[in-house]
């Protein structure tokens, strides 16, 4: 059976519908994000130990970086 | 693992394609190259039929499997690399494939190498060095060290197709309003009627998700009138002016 091209395959192009400028006073480009921002829109990409369980290790990011909420974005179904 | 607000990105995480190295274990020995053909044709839409443990309704459906690619076949063993659709069962498909030779075949080890945008070789970070370096950036107060790990939000929607809009249209979506044509400055291709993007203030922060209600080219195309229906306000009230007034 032929291949599907994978969603990360898509190449897109970004087009200019029109020019505008935007308010430096407002706002951050999000890669210069200072504390505590960084951490309140931020994400974890974790390789996650086999042994414990999403929950646990949720609740162990939660205590490291003392951050009130952490979700998993999904479990391994075995 | 997404922190503090960041969660309201995970639905997007959930839905999103995968990717998975996986060994299987036959239980006969079998043709390498009979292995690879059987392989092959689990690529494109299959079908399955969740299994009990799983919390979805049990009826058969329809799953893409992007490709297959077998990497090393070890007597019974065969190590494989698979993208597919969210919610397709690789221990069900290499229960499938065991079923297809005759002799039947079961998973051994599963890896996840890929969840959407998010790869093992990119940022990737174990729980250890989660704890080392943010010790190293209490003791250092270098932000640097906390980005090494910390990523912006916005890298969870790095697969769905972006819109850009004006700064006066910003606070507006953040209060749930729906985007309209003249609020938009920049767009990508390939948006179909319906399918879901994100939507950015021309800094690339991320201000909602949302469901296209037109294609790239129509959205280019029109002056006034709804674009976008909002279904998640992912940026916070106030973050940039409010230029906007309700109706009198």
């Amino acid at each position: 059976m032929p291949r599907i091209d994978a969603p990360w395959t898509v190449k897109r192009e970004l087009l200019t519908k029109a020019e505008d400028d935007t308010d430096p006073g407002f706002g951050h480009k999000p890669e210069e994000r200072q504390y505590p921002e960084l951490v309140k829109f931020g994400v974890i990409n974790l390789d996650k130990p086999p042994g414990p369980s999403s929950h646990e290790v949720a609740a162990w990011v939660r205590r490291i970086l003392n951050v009130k909420q952490a979700g998993h974005g999904g479990t391994l179904e075995a | 693992m997404a922190l503090e607000d960041a969660t309201k990105t995970i639905q997007v995480l959930l839905g999103a394609g995968k990717e998975y190295v996986c060994v299987m274990k036959l239980h006969a020995d079998i043709p390498e190259v009979r292995v690879k053909e059987v392989l092959e044709e689990f690529q494109g839409k299959i079908y399955q039929k969740p299994p009990v443990r799983a919390s979805v309704k049990r009826r058969v459906r329809v799953r893409k499997v992007y490709y297959v690619d077998v990497l090393e076949v070890d007597t019974r063993n065969v190590l494989f690399r698979v993208g597919c659709e969210a919610g397709t069962y690789i221990r069900k498909l290499c229960h499938d494939v065991g079923e297809v030779l005759g002799c039947g075949a079961h998973m051994h080890e599963l890896r996840r190498t890929r969840s959407g945008p998010f790869t093992e070789t990119e940022n990737n970070i174990t729980l250890h060095d989660v704890a080392y370096l943010h010790s190293k950036w209490r003791e250092t107060n270098d932000i640097s060290v906390l980005r090494r790990f910390v990523l912006p939000m916005e890298k969870t929607l790095g697969l769905l197709p972006k819109i850009h809009v004006r700064d006066s249209a910003v606070d507006a979506l953040c209060h749930g309003a729906h985007l309209t044509a003249p609020g938009v400055t920049s767009l990508e291709t390939g948006i179909v009627k319906g399918s879901k993007v994100a939507i950015y203030t021309m800094k690339g922060e991320a201000i909602s998700l949302a469901a296209a209600t037109a294609s790239t080219e129509e959205i280019f195309e029109k002056n006034h009138g709804i674009v976008a229906r909002n279904i998640r306000v992912l940026m916070p009230r106030g973050t940039y002016p409010k230029l906007w007034r309700t109706k009198q």
